[in-house]
């Protein structure tokens, strides 16, 4: 009989604490499949930040160690410039890369660091209970907008893909989905894309992942994977930012 | 190798590499950017060594902790405002047991204070700095060749103890140019640290991590931290003495201070005073013992810092009620001068009568 789907060999046997409908243990699960395709278990670093997300460890069959909120692109960048050898991705949320995180990002991804950011928004601070993240939308309540965001009062939300591709140190930058059966396939090609960057030493490569938050969105699963393409989308267009491969085979 | 001219900055430098130190990632900040020039120099196209200008001190504290993190010998330096900005990153370096070394060459403070010479981080760097129960090894040189000396020791502590040190200096230290003396060459290679972290090879992954949803976990780390604290203070306290045996006030003083008090105890004694000076060499732990001991012989104290008094709180805490304790300093980054000090010592013997 022919295997077609399985357990990926680097994601641990464990059951996941994620939210029913979450984005992020399908984003676990394809960074996982791609670390095995492309045969990296045994010589990649994985980042993960305070947040829902600070448990990765348990789940990912790899070496592992956590940043403090916000550095991941700081530890990274000595992981790297320490033992260029090994191949290094941070896992990190909005709150985490586009908040407090934001000056340690942007200065790794213009410093070209050879390092994969595997960037998960979900448009609210999840683990500490629903608050506004820098990606926000407009009029979208939570918890520290009760009243909807207004953009007067509270700004505007942060379009992180769009700010870093401007940056020339900068590789690959794609912004997908996990919210659809064809969206998670881009996805994890996106990933293994970003990993394939790294390996061939071609700069900072980042994959934003517009991922469903049920819990803290106040939704069913169902309306909050629509709610991905039908509002999320439309603020954060899914496609493709950068990419240097691209633009050499078009010169 | 003989002796060379060079400011304390780039002596620390030149030790450091010659500790095997591979990495350093540091941001512009007066009194300590030769240092920063130095690695740059020196590091910065030399395969296998790396050097960062980072964005921030926060940044540069976290590329020490994933140099770290990967086994590497790594340094970052500042002073006193850039300092603050790295606690952060230092009690993460503290929970994970990784080792490192944080240079402080320290500056007039509180706020953005002035670029001269202080001793007003005294408190920050032995109490842990940052959030949570932890301390770090704080090595007080007062010289630039012992800033070269305790450079070299700070690496070999940090990875014999798996733990972040201190180098606490100062602008004075750090600025002026003196004789130093390199006693050993750079390694070749250095091993590579156990608990490094360099993808799950021939062994079950592993995880560094300091986040735990379990109190009695961290408890069990806290007092794994605590017992390992216990053995260097066992083993690694050092301190100096100087004309103590048959003194009848001894001054306690760090660093440039005691450098300052030196020169005062020699004018004191040359008018037939009996003083005599304790140096501290580690800061934390701090040689309460040897304290105690003089205490046996001594009944005059005088603490001299260059800040309002922090130092004095731990003669206090190893005297214990026993001998009296004097102070006197100068904070803001306000140097005295050796006569200064020697004033004072003079005034404090004839009104505790023990002339």
């Amino acid at each position: 009989m022919k295997l077609i789907y399985s357990r990926p060999k680097s994601l641990k046997k464990a059951v996941f604490h994620y939210c029913p409908g979450c984005g992020h243990s399908v984003a676990h699960r394809l960074i996982c499949e791609v670390i095995d395709e492309m045969g990296l278990q045994e010589r990649i670093l994985g980042i993960p930040p305070p947040g829902c997300s600070v448990f990765a460890y348990n789940y990912f069959d790899v070496d592992m160690a956590e940043s403090a909120h916000g550095r991941g692109a700081a530890v990274a960048t000595g992981i790297k410039r320490a033992y260029p050898e090994i191949v290094v991705f941070t896992y990190q949320g909005d709150g985490d890369l586009a908040g407090i995180g934001t000056a340690e990002t942007i200065h790794a991804a213009n410093r070209g660091e050879n390092i994969t950011t595997i960037f998960i928004n979900n448009a609210v601070y999840g683990m500490t209970g629903g608050q506004m993240a820098p990606t926000t939308l407009r009029g979208m309540k939570t918890t520290t907008t009760p009243y909807g965001r207004d953009h007067i009062l509270e700004g505007h939300p942060i379009k992180m893909s769009e700010i870093l591709a401007l940056l020339e140190g900068v590789a690959y930058i794609e912004r997908v989905a996990v919210n659809s059966p064809s969206n998670i396939r881009k996805t994890k090609k996106a990933i293994a894309k970003a990993f394939q960057m790294q390996l061939e030493k071609r700069g900072f490569s980042m994959v934003e992942i517009l991922s469903p938050c049920p819990t803290n969105w106040k939704m069913s699963s169902v309306q909050a994977w629509k709610w991905v393409d039908e509002e999320m989308a439309r603020v954060f267009p899914l496609g493709v930012y950068k990419d240097v491969t691209e633009k050499k085979d078009a010169d | 190798m003989s002796k060379v001219l060079m400011d304390g900055n780039s002596a620390i430098g030149e030790a450091a590499i010659r500790a095997g130190c591979r990495c350093y990632f540091g941001y512009p900040i007066t009194p300590q950017n030769e240092l920063t020039e130095y690695m740059a120099l020196h590091l910065s196209r030399k395969k296998g060594c790396s050097f960062v200008q980072a964005e921030s001190e926060i940044a540069a504290i976290n590329m020490v902790y994933g140099a770290s993190l990967v086994g590497a010998r790594a340094m970052t330096s500042s002073s006193s405002p850039g300092i603050s900005l790295k606690q952060e990153g230092i009690s993460y370096l503290a929970a994970c047991e990784l080792p490192a070394v944080i240079v402080n060459m320290q500056r007039g403070g509180p706020g953005l204070g002035s670029i001269a010479a202080a001793q007003s981080d005294y408190f920050q760097a032995t109490r842990g700095g940052g959030h949570g129960d932890y301390r770090t090894i704080v090595l007080g040189p007062s010289s630039v060749q012992e800033l070269a000396d305790l450079t070299m020791r700070a690496f070999e502590l940090a990875d014999k103890y798996k733990i972040p040190v201190i180098i606490l200096g100062d602008g004075v230290l750090g600025q002026m140019m003196e004789p130093v003396e390199f006693k050993k060459e750079a390694p070749a290679e250095l091993p590579i640290r156990d608990n490094s972290l360099r993808g799950a090879r021939g062994r079950p992954s592993k995880i560094v991590k300091t986040f735990t949803s379990n109190p009695s976990e961290l408890e069990e780390i806290n007092w794994s931290l605590f017992r390992r604290y216990s053995l260097i203070k066992k083993q690694e306290t050092t301190c100096e003495t100087y004309m103590v045996d048959d003194a009848r006030l001894v001054v306690i003083a760090f660093g440039i201070a005691a450098r300052i008090a030196k020169g005062a105890i020699r004018t004191a004694r040359a008018e037939g005073l009996k003083i005599g000076l304790l140096r501290p060499v580690t800061l934390w732990p701090f040689p309460e013992e040897q304290v105690k001991e003089l205490a046996k012989t001594t009944g005059q104290f005088l603490v001299f810092e260059m800040n309002m008094g922090q130092m004095i709180e731990d003669v206090q805490l190893a005297l214990a009620g026993q001998g009296e304790v004097a102070f006197y300093g100068r904070p803001g980054g306000v140097i005295p001068a050796p006569s200064e000090v020697a004033r004072v010592i003079s005034r404090l013997y004839y009104q505790k009568g023990l002339k």
